[in-house]
């Protein structure tokens, strides 16, 4: 019996060996970046939208920047925060990549903090909206947004705009809570009544109870953050419910009507006012140039989780051509610092102090663009810097 | 010769140590230095392996299948990364065995729950407590972080000496240390009477009762030790990554686990071994190769494996080394035998 | 009105809406999972792929009716009879060659049928949730003294009520109906009457794929259809299945309504402890009873 199991792993390890061998070292012309993102499992269709944004990006401007050669490698690390890391360290490790790209979600971006830290690669987060995040290591720059900006901008709106009872339905988990928190903070300073407060199970299929809890509470509004990817399931089961015939809005960060998912959420969600740092209604030029490039090669419209991978990868090169090709730790992050650009979502910057990115917000609504439905923005808040840092 | 000498005898042969057992522990040893640069994922092999290990004690020694093992090591991984998070027990051998019996308590708490019922019962049953505790862990937040799971641990050195590294090489040798260990004990224990009653269960329930095994009492005893090895498992997971989080107790990993047993076998302790190396490199490779895709490949290769056949497979597998054997033995040479289907 | 009385009123429709909501989600349950029952309690096949099934129903409806522009009444049917065939298929291709091998063989295969078919729908249809464009007529709530009733929920409701009650006229009053419970009961014997057992064993897995499949169709608007549906809701048909025993379909209504019920139930009341509800209701039957609500220990 055990003779076999002795050849058996025999022949796997021989088998392996080519699948173990490190790989050879690359041209010192060459700078890598580690693009870890979930492509598998349900935060995909993030992981997904990243990994476009970024290919796009390299093929409107090439693949060379200050004479050096941009290779991504692309790793899935499935939303687990211990592949993210296990993914992160051999990159660095045996890839030696510059640069760890991506982060899908909270816990990834944590996990690797103490890697950039230890071995000073820069972290561009791309997705994650935790306001921690920033402060986990000082190589860490993010591209993406917090929920600190929108919320705090939406509960500010919501008091001007004769919202006073507002239930809040939020995912349990560290996104999710530094929304409410945020919101509640800003809300119930303008004078607002938090009158029932739900947090849903980040895994969730059905919304229905949840939501006739908050009818029953019979608020003016409902404060909703979801994760990406739940917003539409939400905001079906909203309508199905009659919230919107008993006169209850939904107001929130706009991850509830991210443009990826707009399209397809049917009526029921016409005039629900969000605020977000990203619309694919923004009406300036890059923008239009950027939706109608996206589309044009991926057949569908990108959403936020997109302008922050194609910010992120135009981060990197501005900050290549600003240290001419030095691609440390050090040089790299010494240059993200203070960097300003304009996106496709508007202006934005990289707050030197915090390395976390400052942008406008935008208050909007949903409404009908060309027979599609669009997040269409009335209202602008300049340079929103995160207010969710720790006190000093 | 009575039937008694002749089954202790063969008892006794077969639980002498093979030298292929050894070249195994060899090989598996040497690979630290064969491959430097892979210590990560070597470790993650060797946690599946030791994780595998605690599920043949149960599904290929006693017949208890479970779609639930991941609660142990679930619960052995957030007891040993609280331990370290709150200094309670600092030094991680020592933690390891604390998170280890905390796993043996919940897994002998549920052990009356799953020795009633058919294989389906049993699997549901399982898989309910594994979900159970996931809820749970979720509930309290406040202490388990919840989805965003335990922040900031940071694992002491091992007995005072060695720190963990970022390369993964302390981790490594700790987790292999720790495999072998206790693969000596398991291998101890199958081989005893005790393990042999735990076959004889297996075969036939009924009849290991009429024979007088108190059945019960046996599953109980062989469930609340492969749950210690769980809960070690997880709480090498933990030491050896600084992360915990709700995914410990997910239903995927039960589910993982239990591919990785079935393609290296169940009921020779080498099984799970064996399958966590295949597994896990398989996963690799085609990670490698297609980052958005693999599970497609994974899931051909599964049903490849299943069609073909396992007993086909190691035949064929089995045809070259075997070839060299005779070659360097003369044909009285011990030649490998594939085990027919043990399940 | 009294406060009292006013107060007792609003619990009143909030029960009852609940009840509604969970009835809606039993019944969903029910035909997602009767397929699973049937397959497991007749040919002793665990089925770990039969949550691809649906998945494959909800996205042939969801095609046809997004891309093509079919009525959602129309694609329904279509989505049965798609997974139906796709089930026909793969069992005289595949599953035919496992019926006889380990519980522990079925399982890897399916799974790895799972796996392969997430991959595939992934890259076919990308990773998003996707929504079917319903008619309008379905959309909103009807006001029945002052509950709110989803038009959603009351036509799956409506539906799966009409299913249950032919799938319990098709097996109670019908020679296919009789072979299938004697095949169920004890193969051996059936076979040895003439009952020809594989080819009854073909039409009812095909039969129940295409139950998953419209299910499925269904679901889309409720659980939300991606690609990864079939991992997700796998557990939920494995704990109706096991609850309500698989030697009759009665056995799993009643536990679908159980659970759809608990489930929406424990959500309302105590939402922080909404899944709690359902595995310890399913660890408490099947510690009770062992073969679950209904079921019979097997006869081989």
């Amino acid at each position: 019996m055990f003779v076999r199991s002795h050849f058996l792993l025999a022949a796997g390890i021989v088998a392996a060996a080519s699948a173990l061998a490190p790989q050879p070292l690359a041209a010192q012309e060459v700078v890598k970046i580690g693009l870890i993102v979930p492509m598998t499992g349900g935060q995909a269709s993030t992981g997904k939208q990243i990994d476009n944004a970024v290919k796009l990006y390299m093929q409107q401007h090439g693949d060379t920047v200050a004479g050096k050669k941009i290779e991504v490698i692309l790793k899935d690390d499935a939303t687990l925060p211990d592949n993210t890391k296990r993914l992160a360290q051999e990159l660095i490790v045996n890839d030696k990549v510059s640069i760890i790209a991506g982060m899908g979600v909270t816990p990834s971006a944590l996990a690797v903090a103490p890697l950039a830290t230890q071995a000073k690669v820069p972290e561009i987060v791309m997705a994650a909206g935790t306001s921690i995040i920033t402060e986990r290591s000082p190589y860490i720059v993010r591209t993406s947004f917090t929920l600190a900006q929108s919320s705090t901008i939406i509960a500010d709106w919501a008091v001007k705009n004769g919202i006073k009872k507002v239930a809040t339905l939020t995912s349990d988990y560290a996104p999710g809570n530094d929304a409410l928190n945020f919101f509640k903070e800003h809300f119930i300073a303008g004078g607002g009544e938090i009158v029932e407060e739900v947090k849903t199970p980040l895994a969730n299929p059905d919304f229905a109870p949840f939501l006739q809890r908050m009818k029953d509470a019979k608020p003016d509004a409902m404060f909703v953050f979801v994760p990406a990817g739940q917003g539409g399931n939400f905001m079906k089961q909203y309508a199905e419910r009659g919230l919107d015939k008993a006169g209850i809005k939904v107001i929130g960060p706009g991850d509830v009507t991210d443009d990826d998912l707009l399209k397809d959420m049917g009526d029921a969600v016409l005039g629900t006012v969000t605020a977000h740092i990203y619309s694919a209604a923004h009406p300036s030029a890059a923008n239009k140039e950027f939706v109608a490039a996206y589309k044009k090669a991926y057949g569908q419209r990108p959403g936020f989780m997109a302008v922050g991978g194609y910010d992120g990868i135009n981060l990197v090169y501005e900050a290549l051509k600003k240290t001419g090709g030095k691609a440390d730790g050090d040089s790299l992050i010494a240059a993200m610092k203070g960097m300003k650009w304009e996106s496709p979502r508007g202006p934005i910057s990289i707050d030197p102090e915090t390395r976390d990115i400052v942008q406008d917000v935008y208050i909007r609504k949903v409404e009908k663009v060309d027979g599609e439905l669009y997040n269409v923005e009335f209202a602008k808040f300049d340079a929103v810097k995160d207010s969710g840092k720790t006190k000093k | 010769m009575s039937a008694a000498s002749d089954i202790g005898t063969l008892a006794k042969a077969h639980a002498r140590w093979h030298w292929s057992e050894i070249v195994f522990w060899c090989l598996a040893l040497s690979c630290a230095f064969l491959f430097p640069s892979r210590f990560l994922i070597m470790t993650d092999i060797v946690r599946l392996a030791l994780f595998a290990l605690s599920l043949d004690l149960i599904l290929g020694y006693a017949g208890i299948v479970s779609l639930g093992h991941a609660a142990f090591f679930g619960v052995g991984a957030y007891g040993a990364g609280l331990l370290a998070l709150h200094g309670i027990v600092t030094e991680p051998v020592l933690a390891l065995v604390v998170a280890g019996f905390a796993a043996t308590v919940v897994g002998f708490l549920t052990s009356f729950l799953v020795i009633r019922g058919v294989d389906l019962t049993r699997l549901m049953v399982t898989l309910g407590i594994a979900l159970l505790l996931e809820a749970l862990a979720e509930r309290y937040s406040n202490i388990t972080g919840g989805t965003d799971g335990l922040q900031g641990i940071e694992m002491a050195p091992v007995l005072g000496l060695f720190t963990f590294d970022m390369f993964g090489k302390v981790a490594f040798f700790y987790a292999l240390a720790v495999l072998f260990v206790l693969f000596l004990v398991a291998r101890r224990i199958g081989h005893s009477p005790f393990g042999l009653s735990l076959r004889a269960i297996k075969n036939n329930p009924l009849r290991a009762a009429a024979v007088g095994v108190p059945v019960n009492r046996r599953l109980i005893a062989v469930y609340t030790l492969a749950s210690f090895y769980a809960g070690v498992a997880g709480a090498l997971f933990t030491q050896t990554t600084q992360l915990a989080s709700l995914d410990v107790f997910s239903f995927e990993r039960s589910a993982d686990l239990m591919l990785v047993l079935v393609i290296g076998g169940t009921g020779y302790l080498y099984g799970g071994l064996i399958g966590a190396v295949v597994f896990k490199m398989l996963q690799e490779f085609f990670s490698t190769i297609t980052p958005q895709y693999w599970q497609f490949w994974i899931g051909l290769v599964l049903v490849v494996i299943v069609l073909v056949g396992r007993a086909r497979l190691h035949r064929w597998a089995l045809f070259v080394p075997n070839l060299i054997v005779r070659l360097v033995g003369g044909n009285k040479a011990a030649v490998a035998v594939p085990e027919s289907d043990a399940s | 009105m009294t406060i009292v009385a006013q107060g007792l009123l609003a619990s009143m429709t909030s029960i009852l809406t609940i009840l509604f909501d969970g009835v809606a989600y039993g019944m969903l349950l029910f035909v997602l999972a009767c397929g699973l029952a049937v397959t497991l309690g007749l040919m002793n096949f665990v089925n770990l792929a039969h949550g691809a099934f649906a998945m494959a129903g909800g996205y042939i409806c969801a095609v046809l009716v997004n891309q093509h522009g079919w009525p959602f009444f129309a694609a329904l049917p279509l989505a049965f009879v798609g997974s139906s065939l796709i089930g026909a298929a793969l069992e005289r291709l595949l599953y035919r060659h496992l019926y006889t091998r380990s519980h522990l063989d079925q399982v890897l295969f399916s799974i790895g049928l799972v796996f392969m078919s997430v991959a595939a729908v992934d890259y076919i249809m990308g990773s998003s949730r996707v929504f079917i464009q319903l008619p309008s007529v379905l959309e909103g709530q009807l006001d029945v003294f002052g509950v709110g009733v989803g038009r959603y929920r009351l036509m799956i409701i409506v539906i799966c009520g009409l299913l249950t009650a032919l799938l319990q006229l098709v097996l109670a009053r019908t020679r296919f109906g009789s072979r299938l419970r004697a095949a169920v009961d004890d193969p051996r014997a059936a076979s040895g009457l003439g009952i020809n057992v594989p080819q009854v064993f073909a039409f009812t897995f095909a039969f129940g794929c295409g139950l998953a499949g419209l299910g499925g169709a269904l679901s889309a608007e409720i659980l939300g259809l991606d690609p990864y549906f079939p991992l997700k809701f796998m557990i939920y048909f494995l704990i109706v299945v096991t609850v309500g025993g698989s030697s009759s379909i009665t056995g799993p209504f009643l536990a679908s309504l159980l659970l759809g019920i608990g489930d929406v139930t424990g959500k309302y009341y105590v939402p922080k402890m909404g899944p709690f509800v359902i595995y310890t209701i399913m660890i408490v039957i099947l510690i009770w009873r062992p073969n679950g609500l209904f079921g019979r220990t097997a006869a081989r």
